[in-house]
């Protein structure tokens, strides 16, 4: 089945002419825990291209995460393969960086300038202070945090520290930037305005992300192409193109009948598990 | 219905010139004595004139025997006496020197338990084990054995200074590094840390405020481990001609034995001071310019 | 902008047969060794037989002096025959009561500090000058003025106790009165309570984690000091607890004594840490959710 998801990418003619970024190949994941071993992910295949925004969709618990996480290098699939430009992934390293969800992924114990330099000078992309210095003022004033500079984490508000988040993943110029779920913990306003954001900075140097989310609506807005998971364990169940899509479109017939397209694909399953579990009621009494 | 109250409609209004209104004192200064009472530091200050005074006055006036409780003055005096000829400062300097050592040694090994404790799951396990035995288990009771073993010497008294301190240290740093957030482990490994850089920058800057408080409660530990030892030590070591290179506890121990009463109460001056040097100056700093800086206070 | 890299479009694609998902083994239990393995005491257990059994073969393999280092089975018979046949039991009674009595009265007095305290800023400056001054000074530190001032006898180890306990307790309860949110104590003013009711069903349950971390510190300040106090009242006296039977055993170089009055206060220590005040922590703190 890994295959079949493959051979409908390769198809693409336009794919041939530029290399993939990201080829994940038939991934299965699994965690052990003390009492049980967990199948997260299950044969996932998808391919990630320069510039793409890509969009991990599907209901919570599939496992969207955690194939973040394997691409990020935490964990190491049980079978398939995760190759970052041609070379398989086995450990987590700068060239991918991630965004969390969590508030608490800055440091703490350095202000907002430092948060950025300390990445940037310990993942090796800038190797003098100075340089780092200026790199990281030009992303913070892309996010809009002067005058933050020098302030530690713990005096900013939620939206704040996801926009540092942000700035020092970009600043780092992986060749994939991973986001899990970014502006999930914020509240409406700010996060319309941050996917906004978001989209203009993509403008400025079509950098290439790797997008979680659970909101239909998010993944339209912000994506280019989506990856619809099944539910737990997750399974490959469509990709679709949403490029032509954004902000503005919100509310158009074909935002609305894609959405609606997505949203029955998340729902068929659950249809479907509600009538298996009703027949097997059945046949037991 | 008409018993239920109904709504009064009323004309509007709008102020039109509030600017010309007086309002009186705005922000008034507050007075000199207000503001001087207002000030912690004085107030703590002229409680403690205040409970000096009265100390001097009772003894003064109820004449209570200087044997029991010596004057304020007397106690003062025979601090500078102490100082000046009689070496308390020496007596200082050796007992920090062996809580040093002791501390040092003891954090040491605490490094090394707890990294064993964060790299292998055995390691964690007999951490634990030992902690939750030997934590509960007060230093001085080892002292006995320290003497057997090392016979009457400062070896004895730096054992047992490493006993109060590995336990409570190793313990809190090990919860501390545990409970570093899984994310922030995973932001550490994402820039290609590894090793010992990710735990010297990553890992230790995280669990600070749990180690600050091991290294806190450490130091509680020793300091009184070290000052019952000496007090011990004093009696089982007077009849021996050391006199003079005794530390702080045993200048308490032997003034009272020679019932120079004032004396004692130098010595506890000093004990205090010393304390609150460790306390409020040592600690405290470090607190203020690390963790309460960076939010990352525990209560 | 040509130089920047630009979107790739490629055709959808729908994955419609995904009814062999389950092929996969979603949840394998583990075997029944590694979930044995995996529970925590199990493991702990074996590693505190280890270390005891290492004990036992290092002492008698070796041949070592028993004066200097006795076996693990001696010193554990010599507990058992001074538990059931001799008068360690007492000792261990009248250390306890000491402690008990010592421990009362310390949290008896901090609690009369700490009511002053809330009601003014006197009674709060002089807690805040007191604990700063007294609680640096070791609790053993007092005991020479204590025998002084109260004789050789529990007098005067129940004066260094309270000193011990209630410099702790009241450093962390009034701290952590000051530490209850502005809101907790808005709430409680506008159900109407003041003065005492206030402190006690407001403040002390708000304030409870910084009180029972202060009762904690406490209890370990104080069954320090009293084990080092009966040892230094071993060399002064025979009024006898604990901490003397090891100070004796160690003058009549009885080493499997002192090891004997060792698990003693190592078992006394772990019921108090581990199960007294775990109790209390689960019953409380853990179960309003205010400590992990
Ligand atoms: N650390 C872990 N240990 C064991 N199982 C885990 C762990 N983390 C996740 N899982 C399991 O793996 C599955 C996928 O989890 P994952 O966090 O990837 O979901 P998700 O798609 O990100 O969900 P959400 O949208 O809620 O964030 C879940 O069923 C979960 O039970
Ligand atoms: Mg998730």
């Amino acid at each position: 089945m890994g295959q079949d998801v493959q051979a409908a990418a390769d198809n693409s003619s336009a794919a041939a002419a530029v290399e993939p970024i990201l080829d994940v190949d038939g991934v299965t994941l699994q965690y052990k825990t003390k009492e049980h071993l967990i199948t997260a992910t299950y044969r996932v295949g998808f391919k990630v291209y320069p510039a793409d925004r890509f969009v991990l969709l599907g209901p919570s618990g599939c496992g969207k995460s955690t194939l973040l996480k394997g691409v990020a290098g935490y964990m190491t699939p049980v079978e398939g393969a995760m190759r970052l430009k041609g070379r398989e992934i086995h450990e987590p390293g700068p060239d991918r960086v991630m965004v969390f969800q969590e508030f608490d992924q800055l440091l703490p114990w350095k202000t907002v300038k430092q948060n950025i330099t300390f990445a940037l000078m310990n993942g090796g992309k800038c190797s003098t202070q100075k340089d780092a210095d200026e790199l990281a003022m030009e992303y913070i004033k892309k996010v809009k945090l002067d005058r933050f500079e020098d302030t530690y984490p713990h005096m900013l508000s939620g939206g704040m520290k996801q926009r540092v988040a942000i700035a020092r993943g970009m600043a780092m110029e992986p060749d994939i930037l991973l986001m899990d779920e970014p502006f999930a913990a914020l509240d409406a306003l700010t996060r319309l305005q941050m996917q906004e954001e978001l989209l203009q900075l993509w403008e400025d140097t079509h950098f290439t992300v790797l997008f979680v989310t659970h909101s239909i609506e998010e993944a339209l807005i912000v994506g280019s192409r989506i990856l619809v998971l099944s539910p737990h364990p997750g399974q490959v169940k469509a990709e679709l193109n949403a490029h032509h899509l954004n902000h503005s479109n919100v509310g158009d017939k074909e935002f609305s009948e894609l959405q609606s397209k997505i949203h029955n694909m998340l729902f068929a399953d659950r249809i479907l598990e509600d009538e298996l579990a009703a027949a097997e009621g059945a046949a037991q009494s | 219905m008409n018993t239920l109250p109904q709504t009064v409609v009323r004309p509007e209004f709008e102020a039109s010139d509030l600017d010309a209104a007086n309002h009186g004192d705005v922000a008034r200064r507050l007075t000199a004595y207000e503001r001087l009472s207002n000030m912690d530091s004085v107030r703590k200050f002229s409680i403690l004139i205040l409970f000096i005074a009265a100390w001097e006055i009772y003894t003064r006036a109820s004449g209570v025997s200087h044997f029991l409780l010596p004057k304020f003055s007397d106690t003062a005096v025979a601090l500078f006496q102490a100082i000046w000829s009689e070496q308390l400062l020496i007596m200082v300097w050796n007992s920090i020197t062996i809580l040093v050592t002791g501390y040092a040694i003891g954090l040491a090994i605490a490094a090394v338990l707890t990294t064993a404790a964060i790299t292998t799951r055995f390691g964690s396990d007999l951490l634990s084990t030992l902690t939750a035995m030997l934590n509960p288990l007060p230093a001085i009771a080892l002292l006995p054995l320290a003497l057997l073993w090392f016979g009457l010497g400062s070896e004895s008294i730096v054992f047992t200074l490493l006993h109060s301190v590995i336990w409570p240290v190793a313990l809190n740093a090990h919860t501390g590094f545990m409970s570093v957030s899984e994310t922030q482990r995973m932001v550490g490994r994402n820039y290609g840390l590894r090793g010992m850089t990710y735990v010297v920058k990553l890992l230790i800057p995280a669990a600070f405020p749990s180690i600050l408080m091991g290294l806190k409660i450490g130091w509680a530990f020793a300091w009184r481990t070290l000052i019952a030892a000496e007090l011990v030590f004093g009696g089982s070591i007077s009849d021996t001609a050391e006199t003079q290179s005794g530390g702080l506890g045993w200048f308490v121990f032997s003034n009272q034995m020679d019932m120079q009463i004032p004396h004692v109460f130098a010595g506890l001056f000093t004990v205090i001071l010393v304390g609150i040097f460790v306390e409020n100056v040592i600690f405290t700093n470090i607190e203020i310019k690390t963790v309460r800086r960076w939010g990352m206070q525990t209560s | 902008m040509d130089t920047l890299p630009q979107l790739v479009i490629r055709p959808e694609f729908e994955n419609t047969d995904i009814k062999d998902a389950h092929t996969g083994n979603i949840a394998v239990e583990l075997s029944i060794v590694e979930k044995i393995w995996n529970i925590n005491g199990i493991r702990k257990a074996v590693i505190l037989l280890g270390l005891v059994i290492t004990w036992q073969i290092y002492t008698v393999a070796l041949d070592v002096e028993p004066l200097m280092f006795p076996s693990f089975l001696f010193s554990l018979e010599r507990l058992l025959v001074d538990l059931f046949t001799g008068d360690l039991i007492f000792k261990i009674w009248f250390s306890v009561k000491v402690l008990l009595i010592g421990y009362s009265a310390g949290m008896a007095i901090a609690a009369v500090l700490v009511l002053w305290a809330t009601a003014s800023r006197l009674g709060s400056d002089f807690i805040a000058t007191a604990t700063a001054m007294f609680n640096p000074l070791p609790a053993i530190a007092m005991l020479p003025l204590a025998m002084l001032w109260f004789g050789l006898g529990t007098a005067s180890l129940v004066f260094v106790l309270i000193h011990s306990v209630l410099w702790a307790v009241a450093l962390n309860t009034h701290s952590g009165f000051k530490n209850v949110t502005e809101t907790l104590k808005m709430i409680g003013e506008n159900y109407g309570l003041r003065g005492v009711p206030f402190v006690c069903k407001v403040l002390v349950p708000a304030a409870f984690p910084s009180i029972l971390s202060g009762m904690k510190v406490g209890w370990a300040f104080a069954w320090r000091t009293l084990i080092g106090a009966e040892l230094v009242f071993g060399a002064s006296s025979g009024s006898g607890g604990l901490g003397w039977y090891i100070f004796e055993s160690s003058q009549n170089i009885e080493t499997e004594g002192v090891f004997a009055g060792l698990f003693m206060v190592i078992l006394i220590g772990i019921v108090v840490e581990n199960v007294v005040f775990r109790n209390v922590e689960l019953r409380t703190v853990n179960r309003w959710g205010m400590q992990r």
